[in-house]
């Protein structure tokens, strides 16, 4: 447990320090939001509409944002033979990394996203569901992410490889979360969605924690 | 079949095999190509241009086919170490793209003077598209890393996560389709389909998956003596180094 924390801790200030790390992706968030009425018009009723797509998609282009960071370092500087080395399983060192990427990276988008979404004219009452639908999201997606990360590790070149990784794998939470925030406009019940990305977060954090443990132990020459 | 795990024997077999397999994948694909383009009676609703399905259907068939044939090959090469699993996989993997981009042209061809569009975002054909993505993902990922163990590891990784994802993918664009549109037009129950016009589909899918085991051998032959020319050469190299 305590190898854990320590993990945990090296990797969130890592990410801190190191060029900007957690506010990249955020800034990169907002970005993307802000970008969106110039290219589409300033329309309030086509913005609103766009919204939920909108949200999601820079929440997924977000989080690709930090993930060359999460293993690839530690692969080039030996730190990864270490980690192999440890008592702590590599499922653990996965969860470890996740969790520092999500937040570092995922949590600020959540807090981020309900306050520029009045900027897409998402009503007052929507917002909650915005964050939510984030909240129960954004984990996944660090964690598919990572997974990625962990097998494109020590690739020349691997952020673009991730990302046409990572992106399909991540549609199912594009969709649930953007149908939850559309199904709230729409007045209807954004449970069903909801529980169905939490769903499918929850089925990230088996397979993929399974899949980049694996990919650690055998990313070696 | 632990016999031809070795890749000696798979090589032989394979020599003697694939001019048999293609033979009959030609003929099959012949055989229902005039069946189902010229014996075949014209669909009462949509005349000849039903006939692009027994280029279409078998197609996104074996779109699927060979993602399950490459995750069962990457499993047994995570599972059991089978040295052939992982040359399986890679050898597909091609051959499954060109079979989805094969159904997606086909269905869009087919799409225009029957929907009158080419492209409508329907649940099956976005997960169609998706499926395609994952196995340009899956080719990218062999071609980065150069070292063949290691990209061999990785990329059955990625496989199988896959494997897992594409159910998943699927039912939630299905999800998504119903819930922006309640139109399920392209999912009419039509009328069971008589022999005359299953019997050349069916034969075609044959000829199709025998025609693909034959491109397998020939791919995984091919990856198998490029691998041993590899090591040749690093072996001259290092000899001289």
């Amino acid at each position: 447990m305590r190898a854990f924390t320590a993990l945990l801790l090296r990797d969130i200030v890592l990410s801190l320090r190191s060029g900007g790390g957690a506010w990249l992706g955020a800034g990169f968030f907002v970005l993307i939001i802000a970008l969106a009425p110039l290219g589409l018009g300033p329309e309030p009723a086509l913005l609103k509409s766009a919204a939920p797509g909108l949200i999601w998609i820079a929440a997924l282009l977000a989080t690709l944002l930090g993930l060359e960071r999460v293993i690839e370092p530690d692969l080039q500087d030996g730190t990864l033979d270490l980690l192999r080395m440890s008592a702590l399983p590599l499922e653990f060192v996965v969860l470890a990394k996740v969790l520092a990427h999500w937040l570092t990276n995922g949590l600020v988008i959540c807090v981020l996203a309900p306050l520029v979404s009045p900027m897409l004219f998402v009503d007052a009452k929507a917002l909650w569901v915005v964050a939510a639908s984030l909240l129960l999201g954004t984990p996944g997606l660090s964690f598919i992410g990572t997974a990625g990360a962990a097998v494109s590790a020590g690739v020349r070149r691997g952020g673009v490889l991730l990302a046409l990784i990572v992106l399909p794998l991540n549609i199912p939470a594009l969709i649930f979360g953007a149908g939850a925030i559309n199904a709230v406009q729409h007045g209807s019940d954004p449970r069903q969605a909801l529980l169905l990305l939490a769903a499918f977060s929850l089925i990230a954090a088996v397979v993929a924690s399974l899949a980049a443990a694996a990919a650690l132990r055998l990313n070696e020459d | 079949m632990l016999h031809y795990a070795n890749p000696q024997n798979f090589l032989n077999l394979a020599r003697r095999l694939t001019p048999w397999f293609f033979g009959a994948g030609i003929a099959m694909i012949a055989v229902g190509t005039y069946l189902g383009l010229v014996i075949a009676p014209p669909d009462y609703q949509q005349g000849d241009a039903f006939r692009i399905i027994y280029v279409h259907v078998p197609a996104a068939w074996m779109s699927l086919f060979v993602y399950g044939s490459m995750a069962v090959a990457s499993a047994s090469a995570f599972i059991f170490k089978h040295p052939l699993g992982d040359v399986a996989a890679k050898a597909a993997a091609p051959a499954g793209a060109v079979f989805t981009a094969l159904a997606l042209a086909t269905g869009m061809l087919w799409g225009k003077p029957m929907w009158g569009t080419w492209w409508v975002w329907d649940g099956r054909l976005t997960s169609e598209l998706i499926l395609l993505f994952i196995y340009i993902a899956y080719i990218a990922l062999w071609d980065a890393i150069d070292e063949p163990t290691r990209a061999a590891r990785m990329a059955r990784i990625l496989c199988l996560v896959g494997a897992i994802n594409v159910p998943i993918i699927h039912f939630s664009v299905e999800w998504w389709q119903t819930l922006h549109q309640g139109v399920t037009v392209f999912r009419t129950d039509g009328p069971q389909m008589p022999a005359s016009m299953l019997t050349p589909l069916l034969i075609m899918a044959l000829g199709y998956t025998v025609f693909f085991v034959g491109l397998l051998f020939v791919r995984m032959r091919t990856e198998i003596l490029a691998r041993r020319l590899r090591t040749l050469r690093l072996n001259i190299e290092g000899a001289f180094a």
